[in-house]
């Protein structure tokens, strides 16, 4: 596979009293064709990493390629990049049609050319029959796909989203969620998309990268970086997570035997050759209740709140630490566990991970 | 009922007409007031020292374009009055896209500069506006007369050996009132740019733009108003300008201002000043019709 973007020990230092350091020596491959998500909380480094992908900033170190070839010399208008921005910056003295058109009409296309182009772009996005409205005269998910068509346009090889969903309610964003997946694979342009949004992150990407601080701390599939976080920061950012304190008893390749606070001994995830007392992750949905010393830890229900689709338990461990477990909810459950009862609590062998420290 | 209504109603509009009053006082007396006055003096005859007599002509409008001949009594187009108006628009103009040639980008400039640094900058602009105009003409007289700054330097450098006669010319006639109206071309195209978002710059750079283009397709257009205004806020006192011309150009190069300002003295026209005066306003309401117009056309467009 061809990679888009190569960034190696790329780095932005923005200068000032003292200088802030947006992105620390970041090293990231992108690939040809793929839908990668940078995700992290505001003020990680993701949206400076896209500034530097499309130009608008310089890097104060490292490499950039995009194809095998260094970007750094070349502006902005000079990258066959395009960016659909979080405000959409749509050019309020133009019509949604010459909107489109003026990324084409820059690189000197052939007037018919663009007016095809532009045609063909309007019915992608389903906009044809509001072409000669102002922008400001349309609704804030219209404005989000005359953005989207005019970046796209120019056919450019990569394709730049900044939180482009975030100003959008709830339903519209799950609309325009599915219909950016199909996009991309339709146009089989590279993505590269940032968000805050962890379900986001996971329902469209091909690969997550999760930031924070400047750095990039995991690189994965959606389903590893949610089942198998690297560290503490992945597995608390993303979905809802219960961290145990373990001891490591044996380590065996990438199955390590732990012993938990209760005593009781367990197999688990780790990377690399976790040894001593180690911090454990486990999801809420991955956990179970059980009667009272029937399970791998033992405490008290405090609380059960409904949730329609689920019901959550919240549990005070024996150790005076908190558990959060998560259950589908189906017509035939009854009302099994009280608040106030002692409990037990089991998962799985292979369920939790080790983090990394 | 509808009678309570109809008397809170009255109530309210009386009300109003009250708390115009201020308004309408200055309006009446400090705006058409002199107006009026200035009208009605341009249609009597010019007293023999200054002022006016009350009776009935139409010399002073005849005045304004045309003359009789001394000799013959042939009737003739005012060639001195027409190449005195003839200056003012094309000196006025002139400075307007002088001011528009520098002011822009120095706008741009400071509109660009992190926020804590504009201030200074805009200070920069707007001290000199602060000092008095007749001082600040005379300094750049003091720059650029014969015996002045830049000819002294250069005649010490050996670059020239005549001095460069800039004083009492048009070019120092621009030269001046570039110097003295640039704030007001600079103000009000730096508001624009301070409310233009730049990300549109942004977006117009990522979709191929060149720098050009950019100020070409994107900027320009979206501070268009700015412009505008700024164009106006130059030319209007650049039409009527009085104590520039009269610094930099001499006796010999007269502005509308000057031709104004002889009547009301030495001419002991009155009439004919007060015409020149209306005709001046009437070129200026013609300047600002076209503005409403751009501007309107603009607002219209972008609903």
């Amino acid at each position: 596979m061809t990679k888009a973007i190569t960034a190696q020990s790329l780095r932005k230092v923005y200068p000032g009293n003292p200088p802030v350091e947006a992105l620390a020596s970041i090293d990231v491959e992108i690939q040809d064709n793929e839908f990668f998500t940078l995700l992290g909380p505001s003020g990680c480094g993701k949206t400076t990493l896209l500034r530097l992908i499309a130009g608008f900033e310089h890097p104060t170190s490292g490499k950039l390629d995009m194809f095998g070839e260094s970007l750094l010399d070349a502006p902005p208008y000079k990258r066959p990049i395009n960016t659909v921005f979080q405000n959409y910056a749509l050019f309020p003295h133009m019509t949604v049609a010459e909107n489109i058109a003026f990324g084409l009409q820059m690189l000197g296309t052939p007037k018919a050319s663009v007016n095809a182009t532009v045609g063909e772009m309007m019915e992608l996005v389903q906009m044809s029959h509001l072409a000669d409205r102002q922008t400001g005269q349309i609704s804030g998910g219209q404005q989000q796909r005359v953005a989207l068509a005019r970046a796209l346009a120019p056919r450019p090889k990569i394709l730049l989203l900044d939180e482009p969903l975030s100003a959008l309610d709830f339903k519209l964003r799950k609309q325009m969620q599915l219909e950016l997946k199909r996009l991309q694979t339709e146009t089989g342009i590279t993505f590269i998309f940032v968000t805050h949004d962890q379900e986001e992150a996971l329902t469209m990407s091909d690969r997550i990268a999760v930031m924070s601080n400047g750095a990039i701390r995991q690189i994965g599939r959606p389903r590893e970086i949610y089942d198998r976080p690297a560290d503490r920061f992945v597995a608390d950012f993303i979905g809802d997570t219960n961290f145990l304190p373990a001891e490591v008893i044996s380590n065996s390749g990438e199955v390590t035997r732990l012993r938990l606070s209760s005593g009781q001994e367990v197999d688990a995830h780790a990377r690399d050759g976790a040894q001593g007392k180690v911090t454990l992750a486990l999801r809420p949905e991955h956990a179970e209740l059980t009667d009272d010393g029937a399970g791998l830890l033992a405490g008290t229900l405090r609380e059960v709140v409904y949730f329609g689709t689920d019901t959550h338990f919240h549990v005070t461990l024996d150790d005076g630490s908190d558990f959060v477990l998560r259950r589908q909810n189906s017509p035939a459950d009854g009302n099994d566990f009280a608040t106030g009862d002692r409990v037990g609590l089991t998962f799985p062998a292979g369920a939790a991970q080790v983090l990394r420290d | 009922m509808a009678e309570l209504s109809n008397t809170v109603s009255q109530r309210a509009a009386r009300n109003r007409w009250l708390l115009l009053t201020p308004a309408l006082i200055i309006l009446i007396f400090a705006a058409s007031g002199p107006l009026l006055i200035t009208l009605f003096y341009s249609f009597l005859t010019p007293g023999d020292y200054g002022g006016v007599e009350w009776k009935f002509s139409t010399d002073a409008w005849f005045g304004v374009l045309m003359q009789r001949d001394i000799f013959d009594d042939t009737l003739g187009w005012s060639d001195a009055h027409l190449s005195i108006l003839w200056r003012s628009v094309k000196l006025s103009v002139l400075t307007t896209i002088a001011c528009l040639f520098f002011g822009f980008p120095t706008a741009y400039f400071i509109a660009t500069r992190p926020k804590k640094q504009r201030e200074f900058w805009m200070l920069l602009i707007i001290i000199p506006f602060w000092t008095n105009l007749l001082i600040r003409t005379f300094a750049i007289l003091e720059l650029i007369r014969n015996e002045g700054t830049i000819n002294s330097i250069l005649i010490a450098l050996g670059i020239i050996d005549e001095p460069i006669q800039m004083l009492f010319t048009e070019f120092s006639i621009i030269l001046g009132m570039v110097y003295v109206y640039l704030p007001l071309m600079v103000l009000p195209i730096y508001a624009a740019l301070e409310r233009l978002d730049f990300r549109l710059v942004e977006a117009g750079y990522d979709l191929y733009a060149t720098r050009f283009n950019v100020l070409r397709r994107v900027i320009l257009p979206l501070v268009k108003p700015g412009v505008i205004a700024g164009s106006i806020l130059v030319l209007v006192p650049s039409l009527g300008a009085y104590v520039t011309p009269r610094v930099m150009g001499g006796g010999n190069q007269l502005m509308l201002g000057n031709l104004i300002e002889l009547q009301f003295g030495q001419g002991r026209n009155w009439p004919l000043g007060a015409a020149l005066s209306i005709t001046l306003l009437a070129i200026v309401m013609v300047a600002l019709l076209a503005y409403v117009r751009a501007a309107g056309n603009e607002e219209v467009k972008h609903g």
